[in-house]
């Protein structure tokens, strides 16, 4: 099995706080992986510093052996990393498909002039991205709501459209922030269907940082646990529910 | 979702249709108004303009989600090189002849040197400052309309030579600009700002309004589109500087003031950022307004702030909101409603 994600002494400090540091991470192609920890832990800085929005004080990350060092946010999606965000960053305005076939701009080739000339490489390439997306929003039972505007949809739906979006930009490496954020049981068990899903239909490594323990400890087969920006634990969830530095520090707050 | 579906070409055969009637429509009001006609078409004329101004301005303001304050500099530019461009053709001396189809490939050149020079300032200024994050294009742009308009009046001076003709005013351009190269302008130039919102290359450029980070997280190249954005519609507010240098046949720097980015501002406020349909109608009705309503003209400053105070407490989205207008569509729903009364939508479906 080849390692898609490797992280190696990763750190980052702001303002004399460290707030993530020597992390170490590993995430293979096939597998769903959990980053967990209480609030503040630096899970979301993680995925800043995997996305390239934080610049790490030190540390290596790559992707596929390849290392991402220097590389800003956009060349990172190219390179295959995509994200969902805690808080939902959707284009409101856009259409659900538009949303969608927006990811594919890079890999469609017709320049402004085409485009304006509407000549046949605008038509065939339009035409091939609408029916991607369209074939897209159908795995996720969304393709009834293609033409509804984005920012119209119901929570669940809104964040099911984040990771198609995602998906969109065929990734090698998914981040997932908090989906299940906001979720009531059911959607919260829908969103774990989703997500064993996608792991087997598009053979990706899958990150995702989760509160919701019943969804980490369902789906994710190795689990790291970080803490004060340290990562206290990593394992599968079996090891990391008996781990008593992991109750004390975590799972134990919550039987407070 | 709507049932009925009406394909590509006849919608665009619906649209070429209803430009063609409107354009005999317009021809019969102005010929049929004898001596007013003139007054109308002149009117008319400047609606043109304005159109392609606020909706030029409406694809940074309103599809890309920043605030240029300089519209009117890209427009000077605009007007001036294409003006000084047909000064040096025989297209004064065509038009005195009457053949005003043989001035066609110099008007041509004008607008496309017109285009290509606005551009050019626009990806001077765009590059620097759309790179950076936050407000900083407001006071580029601002700074730069000033500046254009302060060049113009100085400059020949400065080379030695008369160029501009400084605050004196270029005079006697070939007047160029009649009402069908203005209606054919307009119509072109809408269209192109359909095509391209249409594209992948408007989709970026919406999604970046939306959410600047997101976009960058599915790989589009930020920087890049904002900068074809703003130099795409520096390039259209400099032909519809050369169709009225084209207009009017005389140019004077002051026209060009900061007070005229604020009126086109306006124009694309009030009709809602981000909806081509609403620049378009702010456009027709505050030009047609003031003109029609002359002796108020002095107070048109006041009339505009008050529509501005107005919308911002009623409508604070702009007339149109980011409603975007397309005839295949609304007559898909008025077939749909005819087709299937006014039942749902799941009815309709099952
Ligand atoms: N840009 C920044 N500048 C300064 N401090 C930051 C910055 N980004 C994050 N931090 C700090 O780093 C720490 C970790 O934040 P982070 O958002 O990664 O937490 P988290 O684990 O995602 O928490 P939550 O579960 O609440 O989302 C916090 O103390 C936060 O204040
Ligand atoms: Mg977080």
């Amino acid at each position: 099995m080849s390692n898609v994600l490797k992280c190696e002494h990763l750190r980052v400090v702001f303002g004399g706080l460290a707030a993530v540091s020597d992390f170490n991470i590993e995430v293979n192609e096939n597998e769903i992986a959990g980053l967990i920890g209480p609030n503040g832990a630096g899970k979301t800085t993680v995925f800043n510093l995997l996305t390239g929005v934080y610049v790490p004080t030190s540390g290596v990350i790559t992707l596929c052996d390849k290392d991402l060092a220097g590389m800003s946010t956009i060349a990172r999606s190219h390179a295959g990393i995509a994200r969902t965000f805690q808080n939902i960053r959707l284009f409101k305005d856009m259409s659900v498909l538009d949303n969608v076939t927006n990811s594919f701009n890079t890999k469609m080739k017709y320049s402004v002039l085409e485009a304006m000339l509407r000549l046949p490489r605008y038509w065939k390439e339009e035409k091939e991205a609408r029916k991607k997306a369209l074939d897209l929003l159908h795995v996720f039972n969304m393709e009834d709501l293609a033409y509804e505007n984005a920012g119209n949809l119901p929570y669940g739906s809104q964040r099911r459209l984040e990771i198609i979006r995602a998906l969109a930009t065929n990734p090698k490496l998914l981040l997932l922030d908090e989906p299940a954020a906001g979720m009531n049981p059911a959607e919260t068990e829908n969103l774990m269907e989703t997500i064993g899903k996608i792991r087997d239909r598009f053979h990706i490594a899958i990150l995702l940082i989760e509160h919701d323990m019943s969804l980490v400890m369902g789906i994710c087969e190795r689990i790291t646990v970080l803490n004060f920006g340290q990562v206290i634990a990593q394992g599968t969830p079996e090891q990391i529910q008996k781990d008593p530095v992991v109750i004390e520090a975590y799972l134990g707050k919550q039987r407070d | 979702m709507r049932k009925t579906r009406i394909s590509t070409p006849i919608r665009y055969l619906i649209n070429t249709a209803l430009i063609v009637v409107l354009w005999v429509l317009l021809t019969v009001v102005i010929s049929a108004s004898g001596l007013k006609g003139e007054y109308y078409r002149g009117i008319m004329i400047t609606i043109g303009i304005n159109i392609i101004l606020a909706t030029s301005l409406n694809i940074v303001c309103g599809y890309l989600g920043q605030l240029p304050l300089g519209h009117a500099g890209f427009m000077a530019v605009g007007a001036y090189s294409g003006a000084i461009f047909m000064k040096s053709t025989p297209a004064a001396a065509l038009l005195r002849a009457g053949n005003s189809a043989a001035v066609i490939p110099y008007l041509i050149i004008a607008v496309v040197i017109a285009a290509v020079v606005a551009g050019l300032f626009g990806l001077l200024i765009g590059i620097p400052a759309l790179r950076l994050k936050g407000d900083y294009l407001a006071i580029i742009t601002l700074g730069f309309g000033e500046i254009i308009r302060v060049v113009l009046t100085n400059i020949d001076s400065v080379l030695g030579f008369k160029v501009t003709y400084g605050a004196s005013g270029l005079a006697r351009i070939p007047k160029f600009t009649n009402f069908n190269v203005m209606y054919v302008f307009t119509v072109l130039i809408l269209f192109l700002i359909h095509v391209f919102m249409k594209s992948r290359h408007g989709r970026a450029v919406l999604s970046i309004r939306d959410n600047e980070i997101a976009s960058e997280s599915v790989g589009i190249n930020t920087t890049f589109y904002k900068t074809l954005a703003f130099v795409f519609s520096a390039m259209l507010a400099g032909v519809a500087g050369c169709l009225y240098a084209g207009y009017l046949g005389s140019l004077y720097p002051s026209t060009f003031k900061f007070m005229k980015s604020i009126e086109i501002l306006v124009m694309v406020v009030l009709g809602g950022m981000g909806s081509m349909l609403g620049s378009i109608i702010s456009a027709v009705v505050l030009t047609a307004l003031p003109e029609l309503l002359r002796s108020f003209s002095d107070y048109r400053m006041v009339v505009y702030s008050l529509a501005l105070v107005l919308m911002m407490l009623f409508r604070p989205k702009g007339l149109m909101g980011t409603y975007d207008f397309s005839m295949g569509d609304t007559l898909e729903r008025i077939i749909d409603r005819i087709r299937f009364g006014g039942k749902s939508r799941k009815e309709v479906q099952g």
